[in-house]
């Protein structure tokens, strides 16, 4: 990256756009994780024969997908307009492409917890169960996609790791609500995906930042700054109370499953963060521009 | 120089009986050639009011003459105005009067209101002649949405709002847009932009109204210097390299076409809106290498797929080993 001071830029403004999305835009990315991941955990646990969790993580899959929408509406700058993202399938479009993730995965989900709690038509509950397993992981890391599909440096140039941050996260968060609503006897492979989770978003978020470099900037200073910072503390802290002390009682998995659920929402909130700074500074834009074309002409630096 | 609008006479309706365009629309692009803008802001004018933007609000920036800062919303043309020392360098150091050898990087903060003195366009802004009082070169240029030939925004667009015209321009249906703000980020120029109130996404049509009836865009009418034309894209491209070809030959240093394919529009694929400039594209606050992101969704979705697999893969781990 070109050092500030032999950079070049217009009055010091941006180059590119910051987002205009709001706060819904982190929290759908996190509850849409959480709805993700806790559906495939509860497929899982379902086929280990582990009915109390499975039950857990299914209604935490249903309750996470009824908050996802109207996250997503509210961000619209035409909200009663929503059903205009349903008059296109658009490959190129990773929203697109959420959208009718989170269009069929929704009903699923949904459909799947309610018809097990009232235990109506076992058949296509498990059809439902199925599917919405089947695109979990596409509801926890699409939306990694969405962001790295940008011409913001901070998430295009991540765009390899982003998606392993956000099911990293998406899996330490569900399996962490798990342990807190299931009672310890049945929540080992809670506890687990909770360790399993955390790991994966703590080391990929490390490697994100590292190959990042000078562009990783941003989740040094400031806001992502911050958030990044609580992120690896809440995460780690949490992770390690819930393996270690998870089994022995309600509390200390209640306590350590709720810093692990923190720790995955400034996951997130950093990422975003993150974004807007990298937009407002021309130094990321331009600096990461001019060192490509310098790569491109074989010139040394 | 004349703008050329190569649009069929007399055609004023879609063909909508026949399949497809007969004969096929030719690509229509801008030139604009900042060598001889002289800055009067007719173009953001014409095209507030043609296009009927609402105003911005004013605020005084001290950045030159320039009030308006960046495109956006409800500034479909942008001119920006830069003010500079003299990049003649050599010249100037010999008659020792100002700048070592070498010195290129000039601190714009050191121009101050005793070069503006000397009306530095005097002559046009392109020129680097030393009159007195006037070691600073003014430069000018009206930026505009590009129209990318890969445009990220339209391919990221979830609703189908932006489209490509039968011109190969790409233009917003406010009708369609529900303001998911997805393009905002997405285009590497910054250019499109969403309006606080109306919670849609605006940005230049190339004037798509005028542009079917063969009448040339508002910004490109209003300008009294051709420094913007509008064209078929082949004919603003061979006018675009002419113009370098002449600039070049006159000694202007710095001189150099942006949005070409194979030049600096290289990651969008060109762009239908050509730019001669006469420094580097950074310091008209353009980007120097754009690419259209979208170009990099295979790795992008692979990365997921794999990261899809890892949180399948913890979930099995987890769920195998027992209830405890
Ligand atoms: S990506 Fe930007 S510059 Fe290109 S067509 Fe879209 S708005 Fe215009
Ligand atoms: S804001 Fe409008 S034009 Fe932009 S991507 Fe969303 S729907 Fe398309």
């Amino acid at each position: 990256m070109v050092p500030a001071a032999e950079l070049r830029s217009y009055y010091d403004r941006p180059v590119i756009k910051a987002p205009v999305w709001t706060w819904e835009i982190p929290w759908y990315f996190f509850v849409g994780g959480l709805a993700g991941a806790s559906a495939v955990l509860a497929a899982g646990a379902r086929i280990a024969g582990q009915g109390r969790l499975a039950r857990s993580a299914r209604l935490a899959a249903g309750a996470a997908t009824v908050v996802s929408p109207a996250l997503l509406v509210a961000d619209l700058g035409r909200p009663a307009r929503f059903h205009h993202m349903l008059r296109v399938f658009k490959p190129t479009s990773p929203m697109s492409m959420g959208t009718w993730v989170l269009t069929t995965f929704g009903p699923a989900a949904v459909g799947s917890a309610a018809l097990a709690e009232l235990r109506w038509l076992p058949g296509l509950q498990r059809v439902a169960e199925g599917v919405a397993a089947a695109l979990g992981p596409g509801m926890a890391t699409y939306t990694a996609v969405l962001f790295a599909d940008t011409a913001v440096p901070v998430w295009h140039e991540a765009r390899r790791d982003l998606p392993a941050v956000f099911a990293g996260s998406a899996a330490a968060s569900a399996g962490a609500l798990a342990a807190i609503t299931t009672p310890p006897r049945h929540a080992g492979p809670a506890r687990r995906l909770t360790l399993l989770g955390s790991a994966l978003e703590l080391g990929a978020a490390e490697v994100m930042r590292h190959r990042l470099g000078d562009l990783g900037e941003p989740y040094e200073q400031g806001d992502a700054g911050r958030f990044a910072r609580a992120s690896r503390l809440l995460t780690a802290a949490g992770g390690m109370l819930v393996a270690l002390a998870g089994r022995r009682g309600r509390l200390p998995a209640a306590v350590g499953g709720t810093l692990v659920l923190a720790g995955s929402v400034c996951q997130r909130w950093a990422v975003y963060r993150a974004g807007f700074a990298s937009a407002a500074d021309p130094r990321y834009v331009v600096g990461q521009q001019r060192a490509r074309l310098r790569a491109r002409a074989g010139a040394p630096g | 120089m004349t703008a050329a609008v190569d649009v069929p006479e007399g055609r004023r309706t879609l063909p909508l009986a026949a399949p497809g365009y007969e004969p096929p629309q030719p690509r229509m692009a801008f030139f604009t050639d900042t060598t001889v803008c002289i800055g009067c802001k007719a173009c953001e004018v014409a095209c507030k009011e043609w296009n009927d933007i609402p105003e911005t609000p004013f605020a005084w920036t001290g950045e030159s003459y320039d009030n308006t800062s960046a495109l956006g919303a409800n500034t479909w043309r942008h001119v920006a105005f830069i003010e500079q020392r003299l990049p003649q360098i050599t010249r100037e150091a010999q008659e020792g009067r100002f700048a070592a050898p070498g010195d290129e990087r000039v601190d714009l903060a050191g121009v101050g209101t005793s070069g503006l003195a000397g009306d530095p366009g005097a002559g046009s802004p392109g020129d680097v002649g030393s009159p007195a009082g006037g070691d600073i070169r003014w430069l000018m240029s009206s930026d505009v949405c590009k129209h990318c030939t890969t445009a990220a925004c339209l391919d990221v667009c979830p609703t189908g709002a932006l489209f490509k015209t039968e011109f190969a321009t790409v233009v917003v249906q406010p009708d369609v847009c529900n303001g998911c703000g997805y393009c905002v980020p997405a285009c590497p120029y910054g250019v499109i932009d969403r309006r606080p109130d109306d919670g849609r996404v605006w940005k230049c049509t190339l004037c798509y109204d005028r542009l079917k009836v063969g009448a040339e865009p508002a910004c490109a009418k209003a300008c009294p210097t051709d420094s913007i034309n509008v064209g078929t894209l082949e004919a603003m491209t061979t006018m675009a390299r002419e113009r370098l070809d002449e600039v070049v030959a006159a000694g202007v240093p710095g001189a150099q076409l942006y949005g070409e394919p194979g030049g600096n529009g290289h990651g969008v694929d060109g762009t239908g809106a050509l730019f001669l400039l006469l420094d580097d594209p950074e310091v008209y606050g353009l980007p120097p290498d754009p690419i259209a992101t979208t170009k990099h969704l295979p790795s992008m979705w692979r990365a997921a797929a794999v990261a899809g697999g890892l949180l399948l893969a913890a979930v099995a781990a987890a769920c195998t080993g027992g209830r405890r």
